[in-house]
């Protein structure tokens, strides 16, 4: 291809004249250089690597899922607020403030960063946290494997974010469709940052599929029947079964996209028997169930919460249980529904269409569960409750209109429109997002020890809530109006006035993300006195709050035995939760490895160099990501055991704050 | 908050409340699941690289169709090499099963000499057709072709340096624990490898001729 040791890579490729891009690189670099400072201040590198970035705990990998979360959160959010700003100013004719090619990346950054690098890492790090301590297990089965997994999710942000400052990033929309994302319409590295960051981010969220089925599978505590299972452990089941079976198809039709660019291949290109259409269906085959892999760990955090908060059992555990099954299921078979347009004729359309609408049969039946579970419930309405309870009108107004949109004739009407933007953005925000911040507040306690401040936790919903209607509602109107999505500039007064009104939620939303952020800032600050001394704030059912918060890194002292469902209520009942052991064991834990953090290393440098078309480096960096791995495999020194007198150390500390509680 | 806070008196070891022993989950058959699980992901992508070969078969674009490239006899050898190797493979795992480490490793190498003249043999072929410019990016169909079976072969490739290193293992620690497990994983690899390998030989090469 290109000569030259940097391949396509020159001071060409960061845009110094772009004043915005500038702008945002230098706000990235400086809080970058703050936070390497800070870190340098306090002494913390020695922790940082030894206790985080190599460490194989569930708990604290989980942890660092949701702060990569959190950080990505903004990012988008970012992207989110230059789009609504830019429509709202040039959508009277103006030009705006971003040029078109601009603003073509920042709707697709948006889409990218918000499912892969915000969504996903948040649901991840959720699993990671609390299901191996409701099963009753120690860890994961793979806990180097854990690591590794989010390793490699962390490059696949980092790709993003530096194609920002270095080159750009696809203009395609967030699924990169062909012919658009071939060679000869995205000559650029756009689309080649967007392949190799979901590539080597998806390896990380299939490895990490892989690792959390074994875990449910086998290494419940005994007497945990799959029955048994909290429905959150359920859910995280079924979602990384969809993961495993659903994200090979996406790093298979990337590969085909990147055959195509890379070596003039013909799978999606327009001449040469290429079909692009293949593209679409093999990226939607992915695409529905991964919608499925986001919400169905939501329902299972709003299962939990509901059934915490209201008191009792959640209603209906079986339905439950089939219902989040029949979905998994059913989400392999509704693909075409994203493209009913593509002409595939009316049977095929109505099967789709018909498919599409079964799926709202067992989501109405969830509906309906958390409803009779808070029927003659006490439900103490906190922060996590607000979540669910937004959630469960917010979703079902967005369901509503995803089965309208399922009539392939509606759809025919509707389809690209700001309908569209607005129906998934009502299931994504009032599913996913209330979701993962309804299990945010809901385990913050059990994973640091404190809880997190109630009131600007509820000023937060409220802003989220409320900017989400006035954010959204006007984009349901405009697309019945006709305005197409991803429009950088038109002229229109009468959808001026809404896409204003739509700014202002946006803004009122930044508004609960501002609260979010000194919420947590403020938690830390009062932390001793949010303190969660007896690791059961909520007074909860499941084994998660059997533990210390935050737990001790073998979780258990001794494996507990279940016997019902809820199975930490039972113990409560019975009166054999919280009470001290005669005499602990050793207990046989995984030893922290750097490997994880230094094949990731190696994998962003490879992504980097393909990307630019550095084809030594990303020769070297390959091997040695493989030489890494070879070599871990030779390192038998691999487990310790955590001594007796380590344990009882730690569970004495333990039964002193419960003493000190009682 | 709404702890049941009863007297801290120590808690009885009933059996039926925590585990009197310490469990202990078999790692060798944990590992073999997840082995399994990550074989069912690696089975969809070679479904997707299929289901892609299916559609693009007949895009010919005027090159070359399967029936003016495909040489069956040639390709019969091919995969007889392969079989072969499946059989090998599983001779080392009885030898294994039998601690007999010279017989396995003995089993190993030869299964390592089958799969590199499986690859050779595909190189070779790949080479030949690129020389006659029916390369990948001659058709949509000639890309599904090369990828679906480069796929298989890279696959294979890795397959053998996983042999390699494991050839290492077993003579640097003999038949331990860990190293059975690491020789069943990769026994499913290898297996796994030849049933895709059956797939590819019937979609790809007898129906391409038919």
């Amino acid at each position: 291809m290109t000569g030259g040791m940097m391949g396509k890579l020159s001071m060409d490729a960061i845009p110094l004249h772009q004043p915005i891009i500038m702008g945002a690189v230098g706000l990235m670099v400086v809080g970058g250089l703050g936070l390497v400072a800070l870190i340098t201040y306090f002494g913390f590198w020695r922790a940082l690597w030894f206790d985080w970035m190599t460490s194989v705990d569930h708990k604290k990998i989980g942890i660092m899922y949701i702060v990569l979360a959190l950080v990505m959160l903004l990012r988008g959010f970012a992207d989110a607020i230059m789009m609504r700003t830019q429509q709202a100013l040039a959508s009277t004719g103006g030009a705006g403030y971003l040029p078109p090619e601009h603003f073509d990346q920042v709707f697709t950054a948006h889409g990218v960063i918000m499912i892969f690098f915000m969504a996903m890492p948040f649901i991840v790090g959720l699993m990671n946290i609390a299901m191996p301590l409701q099963i009753g297990a120690r860890d994961v089965a793979f806990p180097y494997l854990n690591n590794l997994s989010f390793w490699l999710t962390a490059v696949g942000a980092l790709l993003v974010n530096v194609s920002l400052g270095v080159g750009e990033f696809a203009r395609t929309g967030w699924l990169a469709y062909p012919p658009l994302s071939e060679i000869a319409y995205s000559p650029g590295v756009g689309v080649d940052y967007y392949i190799w960051a979901l590539q080597i981010a998806g390896i990380g969220t299939l490895l990490s599929g892989v690792n959390m089925i074994t875990t449910i599978l086998s290494m419940r505590a005994p007497g945990m029947t799959l029955m048994r299972m909290p429905i959150f452990s359920w859910t995280a089941l079924c979602a990384n079964m969809l993961i495993v079976a659903a994200f090979p198809i996406l790093t298979a039709t990337l590969a085909m996209l990147s055959l195509d660019r890379y070596l003039g291949m013909h799978f999606f290109t327009n001449d040469a028997g290429g079909n692009p259409m293949m593209y679409i269906n093999l990226i939607w085959a992915w695409g529905h169930p991964e919608v499925y892999i986001l919400i169905l760990p939501c329902f299972g955090v709003f299962s939990e919460v509901i059934a915490t908060f209201s008191g009792k059992p959640l209603f209906g555990y079986k339905s439950m249980v089939y219902a989040t099954i029949c979905i998994t299921i059913l989400s392999f078979v509704v693909w075409l529904h994203h493209f009913f347009t593509m002409g595939s004729g009316a049977d095929v359309n109505a099967f789709f269409g018909i498919t599409t609408m079964i799926i709202s049969i067992p989501t109405g039946a969830k509906i309906f569960n958390w409803l009779f579970t808070m029927y003659r419930g006490r439900v103490r309405f906190t922060t996590p409750v607000l979540w669910t309870i937004g959630f469960m009108i917010t979703f079902t107004i967005g369901g509503m209109t995803g089965v309208l949109m399922a009539v392939p004739p509606a759809d025919y009407v509707l389809h690209n429109s700001l309908f569209l933007v607005a129906h998934f953005h009502n299931a994504i925000i009032g599913g996913v997002v209330f979701g993962c911040m309804a299990g945010f507040s809901y385990w913050f306690p059990k994973a640091f020890g404190f809880t997190l401040d109630e009131r600007l936790g509820k000023i937060s919903f409220w802003c989220w809530f409320v900017g989400f209607y006035i954010a959204f509602m006007p984009l349901y109107v405009l697309g019945l109006m006709g305005m197409t999505r991803r429009l950088d500039h038109l002229d229109n007064p009468v959808w001026h006035a809404y896409l204003v009104v739509a700014m202002c939620g946006a803004l009122l939303i930044a508004c609960g993300i501002a609260a979010q952020l000194a919420q947590i800032a403020l938690s830390i600050r009062n932390r001793a006195a949010l303190r969660d001394l007896t690791g059961d704030p909520w007074n909860g059912r499941t084994l998660e709050w059997a533990v210390a918060s935050p737990p001790p890194p073998y979780n258990f002292a001794r494996t507990p035995v279940v016997t019902t469902r809820d199975a930490y209520w039972e113990m409560k009942r019975r009166g054999v939760a919280h009470r001290p052991f005669a005499a602990y064991r050793p207990i046989h834990m995984p030893r922290n490895t750097g490997t994880g953090v230094l094949i990731s290393g190696c994998a962003a440098l490879m992504g980097f160099a393909l990307i630019w078309h550095i084809w030594w480096l990303a020769i070297i960096s390959f091997a040695a990501a493989i030489s890494l791995a070879i070599i871990h495999s030779f390192d038998e020194d691999r487990d310790y055991y955590v001594s007796s007198d380590e344990v009882a150390r730690d569970e004495d500390r333990y039964f002193e704050q419960l003493g000190s509680q009682a | 908050m709404n702890i049941q806070t009863r007297p801290l008196t120590t808690a009885p070891l009933l059996p039926e409340v925590f585990e009197v022993e310490e469990e202990h989950h078999d790692a060798g058959a944990i590992t073999t699941l997840g082995f399994w699980i990550y074989l069912m992901s690696d089975c969809i992508l070679f479904a997707s690289l299929f289901a892609s070969f299916a559609v693009l078969r007949d895009a010919t674009a005027g090159g070359p169709t399967g029936r003016d490239i495909f040489s069956l006899p040639y390709v019969a050898v091919e995969t007889a090499c392969l079989l072969v190797s499946s059989f090998t493979y599983g001779m080392a795992m009885i030898s294994a099963g039998q601690g007999q480490k010279a017989w396995v490793l003995r089993w190993l190498g030869l299964t390592l000499l089958l799969g590199l003249s499986f690859v050779g043999m595909e190189v070779h072929e790949f080479i030949k057709l690129i020389g006659e410019g029916s390369g990948p990016e001659r058709s949509g169909f000639l890309s599904a072709f090369f990828t679906l079976v480069g796929t298989h072969g890279l696959h294979v490739t890795s397959g053998m340096i996983w042999m390699g290193v494991l050839i290492a293992h077993v003579l640097r620690r003999g038949l331990t624990d860990a190293n059975r497990t690491r020789l069943m994983c990769l026994s499913l690899f290898w297996h796994f490898l030849d049933i895709v390998w059956i797939g590819v030989f019937t979609v790809v090469y007898l129906m391409g001729v038919a």
